[in-house]
């Protein structure tokens, strides 16, 4: 099997750090273990890290808000941490604005907010 | 064609066309005295004919591009920037090449009294190098005064566009002028880039100096806006003025997504109280 980004298991909370370049099965795969490892260990919230994310395209922005929506139905909170300002420019060039995503700074604030949630 | 005989009449002469030719500068009409000295523009000149006269020497009497006239252009770059700064106009830069020509055909006039023939013929062929040098200083001249137009262009757009930290967490964003695309993207990127160093949780955008908002400008406000929230940070948009409030209301534009304050001020207080500060004011104070 190639290679897949890890999720950490954090109190009630998931971390996932993503710092490869993504490629469409790669984000896929990530959809696919997410959503499992949601529902197996019951977190609260997902934490999801892309400060070492320097490109995106439609395809990834479009998984990115489209696991936000699926940790809402599986009754855990999303927040994207750490986007680069060109990779937010590029999103919103691209008309994906991510409506209904959390967002945050850094891994702490993103931390806070999930804690306070 | 022949070859040409322009090298031997130059250097035979050559004093005293540099004489004839400076003294013909000053002769001419509009020439600024007041802007280079006589020892200056002999020496100009006398550096010049030397170039020219190795430029002929190469036999290449069509071609400046040639590595031949490379010094000599080079010669001409300078002297065109030089003047430039000095305050010559394009014409009066341009002049010092043509006014060359007088004495030059005087002197191939007495040359080759005894042969018309020949005499047209290097007439023509130093008319035409003579004017493409000139056309190559008005080049300069005016790739110079670009220059510094863009120059100031960039200037202008790195000025208009300060990101003040305003207090830990709280950055502002003063706009003033129009807003069209390309500032746009220089504001955004800015303002992302300093979100990114301050880690900054509030962007406060003041419109007080933009003069209209129209639906374009209301849309790359909006974008970063956007921007601004993917990264983590929140906008609050102030000084909107009575007559912006009501254009947009009228074009449709919706803001209900953004907190907008009516004052640079009143977004500050929102700010603070966001990030948890609280001003308090001394009684004793007067």
């Amino acid at each position: 099997m190639q290679d897949r980004i890890p999720i950490l298991h954090m109190g009630s909370c998931l971390l996932v750090t993503i710092q490869v370049d993504m490629h469409d099965r790669l984000a896929l795969q990530l959809q696919d273990d997410l959503t499992e490892r949601i529902s197996s260990t019951g977190a609260k919230g997902v934490l999801i890290d892309i400060s070492s994310l320097e490109m995106v395209d439609s395809f990834i922005g479009r998984v990115l808000g489209n696991i936000s929506s699926m940790a809402r139905v599986l009754d855990a909170k999303t927040v994207v941490v750490g986007m680069q300002p060109a990779v937010a420019i590029t999103l919103v060039e691209l008309g994906l604005s991510l409506v209904g995503v959390s967002t945050a700074l850094n891994v702490e604030k993103g931390m806070k907010l999930l804690a306070n949630a | 064609m022949s070859k040409t005989q322009l090298p031997g009449i130059i250097k035979k002469a050559k004093d005293k066309l540099q004489a004839n030719w400076v003294q013909q500068q000053f002769d001419a009409v509009g020439m600024r005295r007041d802007l280079i000295k006589t020892d200056e523009l002999t020496k100009q000149s006398g550096d010049f004919l030397n170039q020219f006269l190795a430029g002929v020497e190469s036999g290449n009497m069509v071609d400046i591009k040639s590595p031949a006239w490379a010094p000599a252009l080079e010669f001409l770059n300078t002297i065109s920037r030089q003047r430039e700064r000095m305050g010559f106009s394009p014409s009066e830069t341009a002049q010092f090449v043509f006014s060359l020509k007088e004495p030059l055909f005087a002197q191939l006039r007495t040359d080759l009294k005894g042969s018309p023939d020949e005499l047209i013929e290097e007439m023509n062929s130093a008319t035409a190098l003579l004017d493409k040098l000139g056309l190559y200083v008005t080049e300069v001249f005016q790739s110079a005064r670009e220059d510094v137009i863009k120059r100031q262009q960039e200037e202008m757009l790195e000025l208009s566009t300060p990101v003040v930290k305003m207090w830990d967490g709280i950055v502002a964003l003063p706009l003033i002028g129009t807003l069209d695309s390309a500032r746009t993207s220089v504001v955004m990127e800015s303002l992302l880039q300093r979100i990114v160093e301050t880690g900054s949780e509030i962007a406060i955008i003041d419109i007080t100096g933009v003069p209209t908002v129209d639906t374009l400008v209301a849309q790359h406000l909006l974008k970063t806006v956007a921007a601004a929230r993917l990264m983590g940070a929140d906008c609050i948009i102030s000084g909107i003025r009575p007559q912006i409030a009501q254009t947009m209301v009228h074009l449709a534009i919706d803001l209900s997504a953004v907190t907008t304050k009516a004052s640079l001020a009143e977004a500050l207080k929102v700010a603070l109280q966001r990030t948890g500060h609280r001003v308090v004011r001394d009684v004793d104070v007067k």
